[in-house]
């Protein structure tokens, strides 16, 4: 006979080891991920602060730097210590800075050992902040770095004297942006609709010489009429055009001269200055503001030089499209589907090889949906499309080539498999009471699904949708290959008809991380990007997925009752 | 054969609404669960299911709306009518039998829906949805479950914030929502209190005068209270059907004597 109390001789509890061991996995992975977004959250945001710029002098002799051994002044971007092969091994200090001048100095990030700095009384590096240096945002070339000497405007004054060369130079930056408004606004709606009218007159045109031949349609009424309504356009056209390029010269005509800190003076027409600032005069409250404001300024606006300047709007806007439009196509296939293998097919042996099939579709690498997408829904289905409804504009594709319905649907292909395992995971923890109420009362099985079953299971699928979001939106590889690019000019969404253009390419944030990451020509320059950008993208996804469950939970609420 | 397992009394001075006939026998796969029952119940009376657990009370009063359809590889012999009429006849549609039939169930189960959208629900999925009809159907069936005065001031909030007792009450002003001629009631103060309990029965009391009522229970007095008929059923066969009176005082069968006065079950 056992002893009636042999587990209490010990007092140490069992499995306690084991334990240990499963909190020690959970903090790994929560310290790994909590690295990872420390990592992306600091240099995402360290961007957008106005660093404080230091003039650096170098030894006599010294052959580092953006001009060879001349002085120079900059921000500190990256101090490390790398391992010098000379005479055995040697650690040495080394800083990178970002001296901006990219024009001048052919690169904006410059590395330079600490041994080749002049050094101060206790033997460190001497960086002195730079007085009175004055930064340039420019469309062209990245920022500019040096002292203001004089402002050069159109009227042939010239302004030398300090505090009126400041306030001219904000007054002036601020003209010049509104005139780039105006003739961007010529630019994009008005010479647009313009442009599009033309099209739609040309295709008409073209049909008309398709339907009676070219010498009858040449000499119809309704030829001459269009050709005559072209023309007007056409002059209309030339007028704006007229209008767009003088406000374009005329910005140019004003322009700053600066000293370099390397010493040499170079001039910056305002067409090419976005934004200036004093880096090293700005107080706390100063920066703090200027750090919104160019985090706003990053998230509305259009990028620039091959995408390692500006904003990154487009691209947020068409993967949040994007997001979208897969969702509204995976939700109603992956619930038709689960609602069928779960209530309706007879649970037999083909129900089972479908379900586990649809589990393994999971698992099929992401490209060849790309490739899949590529060949069916952009050559088949596109150039079918293109075929029957816009054999006019061919050999132009319209449908037939990527675009972000397409890119959607690849992705809806993709994802649906997560929507139907969580579908019919909620429809069977459905209870069966529930469901047996409704047929008591006399519904059929559809309206017992309808009613009943696809309510109460709401929140069960939109789990499902929301675990398909998160992998949507940070997919990459199969988009590459259905209709994202590097710079789209258009945006999915505007105000030309027919408004929603689904034919249309568009960017994608995480496309635009591999791209700033892995393509562009100054990596330095790109680095701070594609933090933010990746920064960017997680906060979309965490937004989106945000929503959802608020949603979800919002959902429980009303179907989950917790009295008893 | 029926003749030698089931004690009846002679007289069956009424009307019967629904019949079980013609040696009905019912098999879930292979396996059978009840044997060769004939049974008639009569319009407008309570009629109580008493039995030891397992013996098929439920199977049965489920065969009577065709709630076992659901259940795969089911087998049955034999008829059940309802008011002359077979619910096995195949030109008659299960979703308007069901019409017919109100069940109430042994675990509360209201829809996750508003107190009012509960009870019009056999309403709306029949294409009702004016909006008068459905307001008068609400308060009379409220009524008829005694719920009107707890409720009536939230009727538009959910259903599962109400209390276990009215939730099984909001149950019954469902069933009977739709009025229909006969009410199955699985146990269903199984899960009440004595209170709760108490108002039910009072509830069962007033519903027949317009319902034919069945129901299903373990517990003996309720029984006797609220029942004009009692049948006792032992491993799928009904041992012994009378009148609620003479089951419990005058019972001609030993298993049924030892069953009511419970020395087993
Ligand atoms: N879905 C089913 N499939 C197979 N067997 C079943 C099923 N439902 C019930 N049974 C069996 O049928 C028999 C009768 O079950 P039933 O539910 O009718 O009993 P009951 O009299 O209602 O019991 P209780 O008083 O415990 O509710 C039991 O032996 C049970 O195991
Ligand atoms: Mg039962």
């Amino acid at each position: 006979m056992p002893e009636p109390h042999a587990y209490s001789k010990s007092i140490r509890p069992k499995g306690e080891a084991l334990v240990w061991f499963t909190g020690m996995g959970l903090g790994v992975g929560i310290l790994l991920i909590a690295g990872l977004l420390a990592v992306i959250l600091k240099n995402g945001l360290s961007m957008f602060w106005p660093d404080t710029i230091y003039q650096v002098e170098l030894v006599e002799g010294a052959t580092a730097g953006p001009t060879n051994g001349k002085d120079f002044a900059g921000a500190i971007a990256l101090e490390r210590y790398k391992r010098l092969q000379e005479e055995g091994v040697r650690l040495t200090r080394e800083f990178q800075f970002f001296t901006g001048n990219k024009d001048a100095y052919g690169q904006m990030y410059h590395f330079v050992d600490s041994d080749q700095i002049l050094r101060d009384a206790s033997g460190k590096p001497r960086f002195t902040p730079a007085d009175g240096i004055l930064q340039l945002e420019r469309i062209e070339f990245g920022d500019a770095l040096g002292y203001p000497v004089a402002i050069d405007l159109a009227d042939g004054s010239s302004i030398t004297e300090p505090d009126a060369l400041r306030s001219t130079l904000f007054e002036t930056i601020e003209a010049s942006n509104e005139r780039l408004k105006a003739y961007t606004k010529i630019e994009r709606q008005q010479i647009g609709r313009i442009n599009s009218r033309m099209e739609s007159i040309r295709l008409e045109q073209r049909a008309l010489r398709d339907e009676l031949g070219a010498a009858a349609a040449e000499s119809s009424d309704r030829m001459q009429k269009l050709t005559a309504q072209r023309e007007a356009l056409q002059l209309k056209y030339n007028d704006l055009a007229a209008e767009a390029r003088a406000l374009r010269d005329r910005r140019a005509e004003d322009s700053v001269r600066l000293r370099l800190p390397s010493g040499e003076e170079r001039r910056i027409g305002f067409d090419n200055i976005t934004q200036a600032h004093f880096p090293n005069e700005m107080s706390l409250p100063d920066k703090v503001g200027f750090f919104f404001r160019q985090i706003w300024r990053f998230v509305s606006e259009d990028p620039r030089e091959a995408n390692t300047e500006g904003g990154i709007f487009p691209a947020i806007f068409g993967t949040f499209v994007m997001t979208l439009l897969m969702s509204i196509a995976v939700m109603p296939f992956g619930v038709v589907a689960a609602i069928y293998l779960r209530e309706y097919a007879s649970q037999g042996v083909i129900v089972r090889a479908v379900r586990i099939s649809v589990n393994n579709l999971a698992g099929v690498p992401s490209i060849v949906y790309g490739v899949f997408g590529l060949g069916f829904f952009v050559y088949v289905l596109g150039g079918s499309i293109d075929e029957l409804f816009f054999s006019k504009r061919l050999p132009t594709a319209t449908f037939g080539t990527g675009g972000i319905l397409w890119a959607s649907l690849t992705l809806a292909l993709m994802t649906v498999p997560v929507v139907i395992v969580a579908t019919e995971e909620a429809l069977s923890a459905v209870p069966r009471g529930m469901r047996e109420a409704a047929l008591a009362c006399g519904a059929s099985k559809w309206q017992t699904i309808q009613r009943i079953v696809l309510p109460a299971s709401a929140p069960g699928i939109l789990t499902g949708l929301i675990l398909a979001m998160a992998r949507g939106a940070g997919e990459v590889a199969p988009l590459m290959l259905v209709g994202v690019v590097k710079l789209a000019p258009t945006l999915p969404l505007d105000g030309a008809f027919p408004f929603f253009h689904l034919d249309r390419k568009f960017m994608h944030l995480g496309f635009h991380i591999y791209d700033l990451a892995f393509q562009s020509p100054d990596s330095d320059a790109a680095k701070p990007m594609v933090f933010a950008t990746t920064l960017l993208l997680i906060v979309l996804v965490i937004v989106l997925n945000l929503s959802a469950i608020t949603l979800r939970n919002h959902l429980r609420r009303k179907y989950k009752g917790d009295t008893f | 054969m029926s003749q030698e397992t089931t004690t009846t009394s002679q007289k069956e001075d009424f009307e019967p609404f629904i019949q079980i006939k013609d040696d009905y026998n019912f098999w879930y796969g292979s396996a059978q669960v009840l044997f060769d029952l004939n049974l008639n119940i009569p319009k407008k009376q309570v009629t109580a299911f008493i039995g030891p657990s397992g013996c098929g009370k439920s199977t049965l009063l489920r065969s009577i709306n065709r709630m076992n359809d659901l259940i795969e590889g089911i087998v049955h012999k034999g008829d059940i009518t309802i008011g002359g009429q077979s619910i096995y006849d195949p030109a008659l549609e299960v979703i308007s039998l069901r019409k017919r039939i109100g069940m109430v169930f042994q675990k509360y189960n209201p829809f996750p829906k508003s107190i009012y959208e509960n009870i019009v629900f056999s309403l709306r999925i029949a294409g009702r949805n004016r909006r008068s009809e459905l307001d008068e159907v609400v308060e009379r069936s409220l009524r008829g479950a005694a719920l009107w005065d707890e409720v009536k001031d939230r009727l538009h909030e959910s259903a599962l914030s109400m209390s276990g007792g009215q939730m099984q009450r909001l149950c019954i002003a469902r069933a009977i929502a739709n009025s229909p001629e006969v009410l199955l009631m699985d146990e269903p103060c199984s899960a009440l209190d004595p209170i709760a309990t108490g108002k039910v029965e009072e509830l069962i009391h007033e519903l027949k005068k317009e319902y034919t009522i069945v129901i299903v229970t373990h517990n003996m007095q309720q029984a006797a209270r609220v029942s004009d008929r009692t049948a006792f059923f032992y491993l799928g066969k009904l041992i012994e059907y009378d009148i609620t009176d003479t089951i419990f005082m005058n019972p001609k069968n030993d298993q049924t004597e030892a069953y009511v006065s419970g020395r087993f079950g």
